[in-house]
């Protein structure tokens, strides 16, 4: 019997190993069908487009801390919108047109004013921030986020005196989110201190490249010292007012997600001890620390309160 | 072998308790291999608590289906394998609350504790598991020879609170989103609701017979035949 040798992969057909790497990327991102792949050939749709590379500056206050894997941070997600399963936002979310994309930032403001996008990321300098995340399911990652201090934008708008607070007000398209489960539009809202701290961010990218979908692109809110429901994805309106913002998770529940919601140890929960929160990619908990560990930078804004009552 | 499913033989019996006990193992497998494959997303024990803890409650549902089932269609051998479906519900119960104080909690009692005492969806989870195991040690021949039929049955009703427990478990775990645990709860209303309903058609037929002549009222002691 006649044994054929199969013939030496010719070294050019080899997939370089950096492309072979990103193999599922690749898949998932053919996935959308032939249709979609034609489009993005003929540079239609913007959403389906791959993330861009971003120019950044490092941050004084970015933490040490391993970063978690870019796939758990873009995977692994709760964004309701598309769907209550975490891999559904990164399978749904390219759904989402980016582009055009405008904020209004509005109410008790002097100059009230539409950005485009593209505006957006001119307001302030790109910084990268690497914050701890903590949600309030007890888990957590490390995430580079690259953005700009909301401060710098709301400084633009010149707030009023009698501004107190800041309502965000997200992307809502029933066509292509689901309909039910909470009250939709996802509004969520700061204390205007908190909203001007140095620490709040207004996110455009995520290692490095601009926000996938399903991390709430193109413009999401970044409060790492609060449970990461507060961090609002996909912003649409912010609006400046006097009186406490009703928010979308609180108004669902309002005896477990407080307005203030910071990470703490101390408030138990119904569902999830707070005591402790699992890094995702390691195996055994962690002690959570008060105010996600930014007490020294936060802890100054609430001074004289019960923070088990205003939780 | 008697392929006759109306009448099956001893053999097409064993037949079919083998496949059931191979089908009963493929979600294990399945999350055994994916657990080595690192196959299970980003937070692989959060997946393998809930997808445990979900065929803890299908399997419930199928072994609580099979009554229902045997009466509908006439097959009164499925009877025979309910045994195992219901070992089967101990073993992924077993392994889901396993999973949850091993791998979840690495024996952390306090917070263990602390999570029964203030976590309501755990209470009753913790609860429903609890009663299991009396059900699971009395799974046997000899165990109903020793309580006899009518004690071993009582006390294998208290499945039916354990399914009630299961559900609210998973219900009030699920932070927004209670389709799936509505799902079963309606699985479980119906699986219920035809026992009530057939218990309530028993009722009226006993009833229904019409009394003796009146002279012989007090000296007959009447039999009315279970079906």
């Amino acid at each position: 019997m006649l044994i054929k040798k199969p013939a030496d992969i010719l070294p050019s057909e080899i997939t370089p190993q950096r492309l072979f790497e990103r193999r599922r990327e690749f898949i998932s991102r053919s996935g959308t069908g032939l249709l979609a792949g034609a489009a993005l050939w003929h540079g239609l749709p913007s959403s389906a487009r791959a993330t861009t590379k971003l120019q950044t500056a490092p941050s004084a206050l970015s933490t040490t801390e391993p970063l978690s894997d870019r796939d758990a941070v873009t995977g692994y997600n709760n964004f309701y919108e598309f769907g209550t399963d975490k891999a559904d936002p990164a399978r749904n979310a390219h759904k989402m047109a980016l582009r055009p994309w405008t904020v209004s930032v509005e109410g008790m403001v002097g100059k009230p004013r539409r950005f485009d996008i593209d505006e957006l990321l001119r307001v302030a300098p790109l910084e990268e921030r690497i914050y701890r995340l903590r949600c309030v399911e007890a888990w957590s990652m490390v995430v580079p986020w690259v953005g700009f201090p909301l401060a710098a934008l709301l400084k633009q708008v010149e707030p009023l005196g009698s501004a107190k607070y800041v309502e965000f007000v997200t992307h809502y398209d029933p066509r292509i989110m689901i309909r039910d489960v909470i009250d939709w539009p996802y509004t969520e809202g700061l204390r205007l201190d908190e909203a001007l701290h140095p620490l709040t961010l207004l996110a455009v990218g995520v290692y490095g490249e601009t926000l996938p979908g399903q991390n709430g692109a193109p413009l999401r809110l970044v409060v790492p010292w609060k449970y990461g429901f507060k961090s609002a994805k996909s912003i649409v309106t912010i609006r400046l007012t006097d009186k406490e913002p009703a928010t979308a998770w609180n108004k669902f529940a309002p005896s477990e997600y407080g307005f203030y919601s910071n990470v703490n140890p101390e408030v138990r929960h119904p569902r999830w001890s707070q005591a402790t929160e699992r890094r995702i990619g390691e195996l055994r908990k962690r002690p959570t620390q008060m105010f996600n560990g930014y007490a020294e930078q936060v802890a100054s804004l609430y001074q004289g309160m019960d923070l088990k009552k205003f939780y | 072998m008697n392929l006759s499913l109306r009448n099956p033989s001893t053999a097409t019996i064993t037949a079919f308790k083998v496949i059931v006990f191979v089908l009963c193992l493929l979600p294990a497998a399945n999350l055994v291999l994916g657990w080595q494959a690192d196959a299970l997303g980003a937070n692989p024990i959060e997946t393998i608590t809930r997808a445990s803890g979900e065929w803890t409650l299908r399997l419930l549902l199928i072994t609580l289906a099979v009554t229902p089932l045997r009466r509908l269609s006439g097959l009164h051998w499925l009877l025979r394998l309910r045994r195992m479906l219901g070992l089967f519900v101990f073993a992924y119960a077993f392994a889901h609350l396993a999973i949850y104080l091993w791998l979840d909690q690495f024996f952390d009692w306090n917070a263990i504790a602390l999570d029964i005492l203030d976590r309501p969806f755990i209470t009753v989870g913790f609860t429903a598991f609890v009663l299991l195991i009396p059900l699971a040690a009395t799974s046997n021949s000899f165990a109903i020879r020793r309580l006899g039929g009518r004690r071993w049955q009582a006390l294998h009703r208290s499945v039916y609170a354990i399914a009630i427990f299961a559900v609210v478990h998973f219900w009030w775990l699920v932070k927004a989103d209670i389709s799936r645990p509505l799902l079963y709860a309606t699985i479980l209303a119906v699986l219920l609701g035809l026992r009530g309903w057939w218990r309530e058609l028993e009722r009226r037929r006993q009833l229904s017979v019409p009394p003796p002549a009146k002279h012989l009222e007090k000296k007959m002691i009447r039999l009315v035949p279970r079906q």
